[in-house]
């Protein structure tokens, strides 16, 4: 059995030592994406057109979070890859439903009309 | 590299020199993979609700208020912000900030979760189970609670955390390490209601 070497002390990628200015900053740009969510809801638009507004207004909340509240962004660049890489994939490879979905909307081939029960 | 480098008395390098993947420490890492793997957990949850939201004609759209879901929101980011202070207080040695700000966050916690039961009590009162409604698919209920139950639990979950670490940080037993980690988890929280408020709240308000 071979020893280990001495364990050399190393410093975290993150050291949040950001300003707390940065942090109100942060946080009042992501208050105000939020506010904006609440104001589509209340615009003239179809559920389709709503939903891809929202999505786009959360994803921009969601990434300022990941980046500056959980400091991704001063993480190393392979770690940030890491962790982007996997969750875009899991999230992507999710989509494979959305054809069934609407083939049961549209009642099409098996499916009872706008109803949402596939037929036997 | 020959072989007898890859054998257990000579290690390959980088294996025994004590540095983290990526440079980030083991309970660090833990946390992430954690999250990721959670957040396929919501992902899925909120995907299988746009499958039946899409594939239903009558679905309900009961809100009609969004003041209690817009307190909560701003109750939640808020707290996000208390923990930001509280991990960087403790990252500077300030262990009485570090300590009143995760306090503060896990009261925000509380003060969300007790919001987030008196909208369950009058979506209740109105009528909503979880396989029926008075508005139309039963699926509803389910697909609603079922997605802000499991983010209540994680807000319960993450309070308890918070006040469980946050002590013992206190006391000395944990340290500022500690405390981010517990902090990533609080935000990975917030993080997940960004999309659980327009799907299954905003969507559904009523005109």
């Amino acid at each position: 059995m071979v020893d280990a070497p001495d364990v050399q002390p190393h410093e975290p990628a993150a050291r949040y030592t950001d300003s707390a200015g940065k942090y109100l900053v942060i946080y009042l740009c992501i208050l105000i994406l939020a506010a904006l969510q609440f104001v589509i809801a209340y615009t003239h638009v179809g559920t389709e057109g709503m939903f891809a507004r929202m999505l786009l207004v959360a994803i921009a909340e969601a990434g300022l979070a990941l980046m500056f509240f959980m400091h991704l962004w001063a993480e190393k660049r392979g770690f940030l890859l890491f962790v982007l890489i996997i969750t875009i994939f899991v999230l992507l490879a999710m989509q494979y439903g959305w054809t069934d979905s609407n083939r049961m909307n549209t009642g099409a081939p098996f499916s009872q009309p706008n109803s949402g029960v596939v037929s036997p | 590299m020959s072989q007898v480098d890859l054998t257990m008395e000579g290690h390959a390098p980088g294996l025994v020199t004590g540095i983290p993947p990526f440079s980030v420490p083991a309970k660090k890492m833990a946390i992430w993979l954690f999250i990721i793997a959670d957040a396929a957990t919501f992902a899925g949850c909120l995907v299988a609700y746009g499958f039946l939201r899409n594939g239903t004609p009558d679905w309900p759209r009961p809100f009609h208020s969004i003041v209690n879901v817009a307190i909560m929101t701003f109750v939640l980011l808020t707290s996000s912000l208390t923990m930001l202070l509280g991990v960087r207080a403790a990252k500077a040695g300030d262990k009485v900030g570090a300590f009143r700000w995760t306090m503060i966050t896990a009261v925000g916690g509380i003060l969300f979760a007790l919001l987030h039961i008196r909208e369950w009590l009058a979506l209740i009162g109105e009528g909503m189970t979880m396989f029926h409604n008075p508005w139309g698919t039963g699926l509803f209920g389910a697909s609603f609670f079922s997605i802000t139950g499991l983010h209540l639990l994680h807000v319960t979950g993450g309070v308890i955390a918070l006040l469980a670490v946050g002590i013992r940080y206190m006391g000395g037993r944990y340290n500022a390490d500690d405390l981010e980690v517990t902090g990533l988890y609080w935000h990975f929280v917030d993080l997940v209601w960004m999309f659980v408020v327009p799907f299954v709240y905003l969507l559904n308000l009523g005109r």
